[in-house]
């Protein structure tokens, strides 16, 4: 395996690899709530509303975590404030807003620099993480391992049953805007590992890939990140390999990972359904 | 003054079409109360605006003289069957330990002894033999029993149950009738959004007759009578043709 070798002794190596399994644990956890809360188009959208804070740092010349994080939680404000103050509905005010914000994004950046920077940011470029993005990534991590550990109760129920969980004075406003700025964070530390355009693919597919695996939230977390941080494994290696971009290296591993158990998972599995169909429809022949 | 609870001037509207108006009544605790009234009439809102799960145009809530949000803990609320995701990945033990987290407070995890109490009620349900289900593999009147479950774990003092016997066998309209009554005897309070005309009289102390108005609050006996239930469901039909709007 020259893989191994080239990790132990490569530097740049070791820390991409380091961001890519952290992001693809992240990724896993996060998406999971993102999922069950029915919220997948929200991801998208704050991840492709992070592009105008990215340029405006670029141009202040502050790292861009700062201003993608901001702009993310504005966005996801925004959009809270357009569909409760009218009729228009949640996936509308989505599109409106991120559109929007994702095309600021595109003008800014274009007029402060040159284009192959908007390809990285747009489709990720892990090889090139320099320490400080590292450092950034395994903080974010840290923060939504622990607010997920430490909230967990309050996170299930208001995902689970809303209703009852306000009635009993849960705030669920608050729950519903802490989970948007998590997932502002792992957009943002997932910026250079996966990219803009295809951190929503990181954020559903491994999560969608657990749910179809298990009747336990714990469990659909556990496995979500395990997927994650897999495929993350998979597009480094790949991307060192071939020297390919590696956000769309990982979403196709992500996303083979979840063919595979969308045919064959013990209970859900549609390739069983199939075949069991099709013994049935033999049966009846005879 | 102090064990009722008091709903005043309650109005509800969505985008300038009013779908509750003035709603005002008042009710001793410890009684077994069903809101009733044609479809569409608002009985579902008329519990979440109570509750402040929706948002009023106006109206006071007061639960014991106090309001509405220094009680909450002891507020139990069961939704409509439709409301809830049954593909969510919870198992049937874990739904009714769900109960347990208003009385833990932040950080603290079901202890043995919330498990305990979670097993418990599903008994009294009867549907302990259910408790490593997942929730969608239960038929309609389980699913209800094991929500009424995860509100007798909460130990709540103040019931609100929404459409509780929609598309459910008898046998598990038996069940939950009866727990609803022997809390009723215990003192609790216990709000029923309730359709079924026919069963009015043998479940509920009190009724709540509605359509976007009152039409009736308090005892069933004087307000289950037939000028009132005419009046109430012949809304719809007459009084915008007497008005002359529509055909």
């Amino acid at each position: 395996m020259e893989f191994i070798h080239d990790l132990m002794t490569y530097e740049f190596l070791q820390k991409a690899f380091i961001t890519s399994i952290m992001v693809g644990i992240i990724c896993g956890v996060i998406g999971s709530f993102i999922v069950l809360r029915g919220m997948a188009l929200m991801g998208d959208a704050i991840s492709h509303a992070v592009l105008p804070g990215v340029a405006i740092s670029y141009m202040l010349g502050i790292n861009y975590f700062y201003g993608a994080a901001i702009t993310g939680v504005l966005t996801a404000l925004g959009i809270g404030v357009i569909s409760q103050n009218s009729r228009i509905k949640n996936d509308s005010s989505i599109g409106l807003v991120f559109s929007a914000m994702f095309a600021l994004g595109i003008v800014l950046i274009t007029a402060a620099q040159s284009a192959t920077d908007l390809t990285q940011i747009l489709f990720g470029n892990v090889l090139s993480v320099r320490t400080s993005d590292m450092l950034i990534t395994l903080i974010v991590g840290a923060i939504v391992l622990l607010s997920v550990f430490l909230f967990y109760k309050e996170l299930l129920v208001s995902s689970f049953d809303e209703t009852m969980a306000a009635a009993y004075g849960l705030k669920v406003r608050l729950i519903h805007y802490g989970i948007m700025v998590l997932l502002t964070l792992v957009t943002v530390a997932s910026l250079q590992t996966v990219g803009v355009i295809l951190v929503v693919s990181m954020l559903i597919t491994p999560a969608s890939t657990a749910y179809l695996l298990t009747n336990r939230l714990s469990i659909m977390i556990f496995l979500a990140a395990s997927f994650g941080a897999l495929s993350s494994i998979l597009g480094l290696y790949f991307s060192f390999l071939y020297n390919l971009p590696s956000g769309p290296i990982i979403v196709l591993a992500t996303t083979t990972i979840f063919i595979i158990v969308f045919l064959f998972s013990p209970r859900q599995g549609t390739f069983w359904r199939m075949l069991q169909k099709n013994k049935r429809k033999v049966a009846i022949g005879k | 003054m102090q064990d009722t609870i008091n709903v005043e001037n309650l109005s509800v509207s969505y985008y300038g079409n009013e779908v509750l108006k003035d709603i005002s009544f008042s009710f001793k605790t410890g009684n077994l109360i069903g809101i009733i009234g044609p479809n569409g009439a608002g009985k579902s809102t008329l519990m979440k605006a109570a509750l402040g799960l929706i948002s009023k145009d106006s109206g006071k809530v007061e639960i014991c003289g106090k309001p509405i949000d220094n009680v909450r803990k002891k507020i139990a609320y069961v939704p409509q069957r439709s409301n809830i995701d049954w593909d969510f990945p919870i198992i049937v033990k874990d739904t009714v330990l769900l109960g347990t987290f208003p009385n833990l407070g932040l950080f603290r995890r079901p202890s043995k002894k919330d498990k305990e109490l979670a097993a418990q009620c599903l008994e009294e349900v009867g549907m302990k033999d259910f408790s490593n289900r997942q929730i969608a593999e239960l038929s309609g009147g389980q699913q209800q029993r094991v929500f009424l479950a995860r509100a007798l774990a909460q130990k709540a003092d103040f019931f609100f149950l929404d459409e509780p016997f929609v598309g459910i066998d008898v046998a598990s309209e038996e069940v939950i009738i009866n727990i609803l009554k022997s809390l009723r005897d215990a003192g609790k309070t216990i709000f029923v959004v309730h359709h079924d005309l026919s069963k009015v009289e043998h479940y509920f102390d009190d009724l709540i007759l509605i359509n976007k108005e009152l039409f009736g609050a308090g005892p069933v006996k004087k307000v289950f009578r037939t000028e009132n239930m005419k009046r109430c469901y012949n809304m719809n039909l007459s009084f915008p043709q007497g008005l002359g709007v529509g055909v």
